[in-house]
């Protein structure tokens, strides 16, 4: 055995074992993946409990709250990204590995997005429908939710990848992913709100586009960067 | 020339040209400032919409500029210090972020006692660049919690500035966001294609309040970067020369 | 013929010099252990060997590559074996084996005959958790032997071994060794093997 490039799995194999592998794992607790999603239930329905009933009022402000409820919930999943891996050592593996730490980096957002914010999506239209929001506003909600969270989960994972192994990483992790995710904040909630109100909506969507492109880019290679400074 | 870069990375030598140069920024920073806040206050004439109210701007203006100008500063050094791996560069990006936050925090301020007698509100919302302010404080803080969180320097140095780079690209992003999101700000002053929008002799004392307050940043930053080389160098020969100067060697 | 050198290796922790102008070559059938007392940074220098760290002076080769410079080919090259397993406890050990196969050359034709020489192959269908923690060595023992690895990074790959383990380790080394690979161990338990072994000693 000397030293030879062994035939090594490709980059497409890296991507899909790690997100197979951590869909898998959501799957076997399903706490990780209900946890965010009844989160995001409970949240919704503080708003009209909180404010009151009155329909117009829910309607005008349903789309922020959705939005609004949808970060936070995405976040609470946030932490746990990268603890569980650098707590039994899968993360040094993975630090490792002949595969390309970005390629890896871009695998786990994925399987967090699949795991958190695919779920998200896939309720917003029952929360959507309990704050009277107008059914045309639907398919431009579920299209700006979806942009929006797989940017956060790109976005999450850099501040995730800085604070594994920290004390109180958990609160650190907020401050550092809620100033960076306001764009989407506002671009996803506005656009929802202009479309309720059967306005033009095309920017908002580019912009969320534009931006879910940049992170898909440039996060793993943070993300990347901030693992291999977290586990020096 | 790379000589004398090479010279000012190293610490000592830094330590002793900062020491010499904080005088003179000072100085020349105080009289900006001074003639600035004399011109501003007595010599311009009131502005014909705002009366008097507008003499604010001799101080937030400076402010908002420095504040953004310091996170430049910080992102800028904390990727040398990235990159290049010079110490040097990652004690400055940590001495400017306090400096920046307060900047910031001195622009929020004086927006919101400018905007009271304009708006009638202390806080208005629906100004952008007020709103963008308050996020980039968020990020300075974002960056000194996350330094604090993180015993080890070296790993502080650079997990804070992977940090910073990733908030530089995003700064632009929120600033186009939140003009988006609203506008009812009174546009910029300075900067605008057929030149300023206000008179020369409101002009000057203002221009001289902005570079005055860019020297007593560069005061400031040096101050704080003395000290923080002093901290990290705790240990080395030349700083027990400094502390000690009878121990013989 | 595959080496690993290092030279002029010098590492700092906050305040503490943990080592100063280490050297080592390391050829292919060769072992080299980091001896040393608790505390006295072998596993900090393995991992500085491994990439994970960089040290503050002088550099890794492998075939006089700064690994640096290769660091996806070098990791192609080497396996990791540390204090914690490094596998998922909710998976099965032949689940936790297969993903491995995603990242890297594994080869799996062999999984059965190793697990039964190394006594765990009765134990491929629980959690990983379940397992005993000598159990779980040798998993991580069967994740070396099944990658395509030359060069073994052990750090202290006796602890929670019973005597049957610890001897299953050296076995399981010395035909590594055999087959032409190398290894870098950090430990504290001396040993015996018919093969080329330098020593290192950290103060």
């Amino acid at each position: 055995m000397s030293d030879r490039d062994p035939k090594l799995p490709g980059l497409l194999d890296g991507l899909v074992s790690v997100i197979r592998r951590d869909v898998y794992l959501a799957w076997r607790r399903p706490g990780d993946v209900l946890n965010p999603l009844f989160f995001f239930a409970i949240v919704s329905t503080l708003f009209p409990l909180a404010v009151g009933p009155d329909a117009d009022q829910l309607a005008l402000n349903g789309p922020g709250v959705l939005w609004v409820a949808a970060l936070l919930a995405a976040l609470l999943s946030l932490n746990s990204l990268f603890l569980n891996d650098y707590e039994d050592g899968t993360l040094e593996q993975l630090l490792l590995s002949p595969q390309p730490l970005p390629l890896l980096a871009l695998a786990k957002a994925i399987a967090h997005w699949l795991v958190s914010g695919l779920p998200l999506v896939l309720v917003s239209p029952l929360v959507a429908m309990s704050f009277q929001m107008p059914a045309r506003s639907t398919a431009v909600m579920m299209l700006t939710l979806t942009l929006g969270t797989v940017s956060l989960s790109l976005l999450g994972s850099i501040a995730a990848g800085l604070t594994v192994g920290l004390n109180r990483g958990n609160a650190l992790l907020s401050l550092l992913v809620l100033p960076l995710a306001m764009p989407v904040l506002i671009f996803g909630a506005r656009t929802v709100s202009l479309a309720a109100a059967g306005d033009v909506t095309s920017a908002g969507v580019y912009f969320l586009g534009a931006y879910c492109m940049l992170t898909l880019t440039l996060a793993p290679f943070a993300t990347a960067a901030a693992l291999r400074i977290s586990n020096e | 020339m790379w000589t004398f870069l090479h010279k000012l990375s190293s610490p000592p030598h830094f330590y002793d040209l900062a020491a010499k140069m904080i005088p003179w920024f000072a100085a020349a920073s105080l009289l900006l400032i001074g003639y600035g806040t004399v011109a501003g206050l007595f010599f311009a004439p009131p502005d014909y919409q705002q009366k008097d109210a507008f003499r604010i701007i001799y101080v937030h203006v400076p402010a908002a500029y420095l504040s953004m100008m310091a996170y430049v500063v910080m992102a800028v050094s904390a990727g040398i210090g990235l990159i290049w791996r010079m110490k040097l560069a990652h004690a400055v990006a940590a001495g400017a972020a306090p400096v920046g936050a307060w900047f910031t925090f001195l622009a929020l301020a004086t927006g919101s006692i400018w905007g009271r007698p304009m708006w009638g509100t202390w806080w208005e919302w629906g100004d952008p660049r007020l709103t963008s302010e308050l996020i980039l404080l968020f990020l300075y803080f974002g960056y000194m919690a996350l330094r604090a969180a993180i015993d080890d320097t070296a790993r502080a140095d650079r997990a804070s500035a992977v940090l910073a780079l990733v908030g530089a690209v995003n700064v632009p992003i929120i600033h186009f966001s939140v003009e988006w999101w609203s506008s009812l700000h009174q546009g910029p002053t300075l900067v605008r294609a057929g030149g300023p929008a206000i008179e020369p002799v409101m002009l000057w004392p203002l221009l001289a309040m902005i570079l005055g307050f860019m020297l007593l940043f560069a005061a400031l930053l040096l101050g704080r970067v003395r000290t923080e080389v002093l901290f990290r160098e705790r240990r080395s020969r030349w700083v027990r020369k400094l502390v000690y100067p009878e121990e013989p060697a | 013929m595959a080496e690993l050198s290092g030279q002029a290796l010098t590492l700092l922790r906050g305040d503490r010099c943990l080592f100063q102008g280490l050297e080592f070559a390391l050829k292919s059938g060769e072992l080299l252990t980091v001896e040393g007392p608790n505390g006295s940074g072998k596993t900090t220098m393995l991992r500085a060997i491994a990439g994970l760290i960089d040290p503050d002076e002088g550099m890794v080769r492998w075939n006089n590559t700064n690994v640096k410079h290769i660091r996806q080919a070098f990791h192609a090259n080497l396996v990791w074996m540390a204090h914690r397993p490094g596998f998922k406890g909710d998976l099965t050990l032949i689940e936790n084996l297969r993903f491995e196969s995603g990242l890297r050359t594994m080869t799996m034709s062999v999984a059965e005959h190793q697990l039964v020489r190394l006594g765990v192959a009765t134990l491929t269908d629980i959690p990983f958790r379940a397992l005993s923690a000598g159990q779980q060595r040798r998993v991580a023992l069967a994740r070396l032997i099944l990658a395509d690895a030359p060069l073994w990074l052990m750090d202290e790959p006796f602890t929670n071994l019973d005597a049957a383990g610890q001897d299953l380790v050296i076995e399981v080394l010395q035909e590594h060794l055999r087959d032409g690979g190398m290894c870098v161990m950090a430990t504290h338990r001396r040993f015996e093997l018919d093969a080329p072994a330098h020593r290192i000693r950290l103060p």
